[in-house]
């Protein structure tokens, strides 16, 4: 079967976000790029999945800007055989919003026909953890959120997924929608003669406009502020003092 | 307008904590109604209707709602969308699960994780990892959306709500479980406990975090974890506090050889106080700590269990 492994941009984790001082959103411009963490994941077991014989081919999509081209690169670079940029957006500052993405990824499906598509379960930008739950719906997919573990057999998946009380382990019929968690796996750096092999892979350049979808925001940024900056406080020197400290506080 | 609230409903329970969390955000926006849905849901639909500001209770049993499939609950609150301005959950791993299925299903956009309700349409959610809050406005029809619940106190008792029992609309069988390993802990639960006491990678290993566990069970208080606790196994996945885990806002949070990455202090910033021992001064918890000492957690965590 194919697998289809949906990659975003996003500020690279490592690089703490500002706020633009006009208040329209967070500055992109001049920052670090990367591809989401729980993308790398994503990729990562897809690798897996074809290493161990339940998968053929691995296609890469991004939507957004066309510099999200260098986060199909290194899809690429890390084994993803071919790579599928939707241009939906000039300005790297523009909103597309999880149902867009999740229209444009399910008309990505009607084409492609993969028997799984694995997404990270959120993107660290606007943490909405929605996308992979809204394409399953708009497939009429089943799908198996949060996953630690993920074991093909035959017509169906074995999944277990992270969830509040512990782990869940559930069995959904393929086709179907995985999200990753962070214990999934740990994705391999791409090897520089991978990273020059990634560059002859083939890229097919298409926009949303190629697929009908209207990417229109239906939520609109009204503003978008600095949370209250956190004071720190005092040094103890020792643990009576600690004690000392909560106990006068009430907390203890 | 109207608000249908989904429960949170285990095995049959339902949690009470979270849901009245999300009574309290969404009482602003009109009628709330809670949906209690399972295999068997009737005894939380009873406990729902004592929840204070909760004006009627719908009940759905059916075996296909059980271990709460995404599948069948979206197409249950769909079905029953029609009457709702508002569909709102808390912002559990269950919540978080079905929503946006739901929001797709209703072609709406999902806003997940909100921190502030403005009006019937606007919204205050963190984004970043929490360095940056967003208020958005919806220009769909309904709104669904899933509250933070730490950031909302929970309703008190002291309703009397009616329960009505709603049929289980048809779903295709699309998944289905097989098993969960959830954890038995006489301790509070992390999310609504009072106190919290975490610990990193600092502690080194699975039979270390006693000593995290020893201190947490002196104070009655939860137990939680870095993400290099748990990637270590030290500490299971549901202890995990952070951007990616459990956000948690208890009066006490003490940290414990965790050095306080922005992903991390996403889960737990909110804290009324924050305790952090760490034995590197230059630890960036120690900027967000109300009492900083540094010190090696195994002299320091076992003597404040002593003292306290
Ligand atoms: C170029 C660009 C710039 C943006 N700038 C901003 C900004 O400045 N401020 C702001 O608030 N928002 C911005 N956004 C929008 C925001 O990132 C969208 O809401 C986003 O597309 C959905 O991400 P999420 O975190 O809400 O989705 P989630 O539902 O959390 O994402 C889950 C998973 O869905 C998949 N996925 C999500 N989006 C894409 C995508 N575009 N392509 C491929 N796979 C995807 C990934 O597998 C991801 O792990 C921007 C978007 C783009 C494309
Ligand atoms: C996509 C993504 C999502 C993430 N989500 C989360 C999340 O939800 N939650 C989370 O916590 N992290 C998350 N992280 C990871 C985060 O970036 C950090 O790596 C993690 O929080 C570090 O954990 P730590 O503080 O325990 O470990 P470290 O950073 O290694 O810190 C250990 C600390 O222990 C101290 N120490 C060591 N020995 C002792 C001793 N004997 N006594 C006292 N102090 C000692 C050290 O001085 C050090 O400060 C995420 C990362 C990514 C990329």
């Amino acid at each position: 079967m194919k697998v289809l492994v949906p990659v975003k941009r996003v500020i690279d984790y490592n690089v703490k976000a500002r706020v633009k001082a006009d208040g329209s959103g967070v500055d992109l411009a001049n920052v670090k790029m990367s591809m989401n963490p729980f993308d790398e994941i994503a990729v990562e077991e897809a690798i897996r999945l074809k290493e161990k014989g339940a998968v053929e081919e691995i296609i890469a999509v991004s939507i957004g800007v066309k510099q999200a081209q260098e986060t199909l690169r290194t899809a690429l670079a890390m084994g993803a055989d071919r790579a599928i940029l939707v241009v939906a957006a000039d300005d790297v500052q523009t909103d597309i919003e999880p149902l867009a993405v999740a229209k444009i990824l399910a008309k990505v499906v009607e084409e492609e026909q993969p028997g799984m598509v694995i997404l990270g379960k959120q993107a660290i930008d606007n943490d909405m953890n929605a996308t992979g739950q809204m394409l399953a719906a708009l497939l009429g997919w089943g799908q198996a959120t949060f996953a630690s573990e993920v074991v093909v057999e035959g017509e169906a998946a074995k999944v277990t997924r992270e969830v509040d009380g512990g782990l869940q382990t559930i069995e959904v019929k393929l086709p179907a929608i995985v999200t990753t968690d962070l214990r999934l796996n740990e994705p391999r750096y791409a090897s520089l003669p991978n990273i020059m092999k990634a560059k002859k892979k083939p890229l097919e350049e298409k926009t949303a406009d190629d697929y009908g979808v209207d990417v229109s925001p239906r939520l609109e940024v009204v503003k978008t502020t600095e949370p209250e900056a956190r004071q720190a406080g005092e040094m103890v020197p020792d643990v009576d003092t600690l004690v000392a400290k909560l106990k006068e506080k009430g907390v203890v | 307008m109207a608000v249908l609230l989904l429960g949170e409903v285990n095995d049959g329970e339902l949690s009470v904590d979270a849901t009245a969390k999300a009574v309290s955000a969404a009482k602003s926006l009109g009628d709330v109604t809670v949906l209690c849905a399972g295999a068997s849901a009737a005894a939380a639909g009873e406990a729902a209707a004592k929840i204070d500001g909760v004006a009627k209770v719908l009940v759905a049993e059916d075996p296909s709602l059980s271990h709460r499939l995404a599948e069948p609950t979206a197409a249950l609150i769909v079905s029953l969308a029609g009457d709702y301005s508002h569909i709102v959950a808390p912002a559990t791993t269950d919540a978080k699960n079905v929503m946006p299925r739901v929001a797709a299903l209703l072609d709406v956009m999902v806003i997940s994780d909100v921190s502030g309700v403005v009006d019937a349409d606007t919204f205050e959610r963190p984004i970043y990892a929490g360095n940056a809050i967003q208020t958005v406005k919806s220009k769909d029809e309904k709104k669904v959306i899933t509250f933070r619940t730490s950031t909302f106190d929970a309703a008190g008792e002291g309703g009397s709500a009616s329960v009505e029992t709603v049929a289980m609309s048809d779903a295709p069988a699309l998944s289905s479980w097989i098993e969960d390993k959830v954890a038995e802990s006489d301790r509070p639960e992390l999310t609504s406990a009072k106190i919290v006491v975490s610990g990193g990678r600092g502690v080194g290993s699975e039979e270390d975090f006693k000593v995290i566990e020893a201190l947490a069970d002196k104070l009655g208080a939860a137990v939680g974890a870095s993400r290099a606790a748990v990637d270590s196994g030290f500490a299971p996945n549901d202890w995990q506090v952070g951007q990616t885990g459990k956000v948690v806002a208890p009066d006490l949070y003490i940290a414990c050889g965790i050095s306080g990455a922005i992903q991390h202090l996403a889960g737990m910033k909110d804290s009324k106080i924050i305790v952090a021992i760490n034995k590197d001064e230059e630890a960036p918890i120690f900027q967000v700590a109300d009492y900083g000492l540094v010190a090696d957690l195994f002299d320091a965590v076992p003597a404040l269990t002593e003292k306290l």
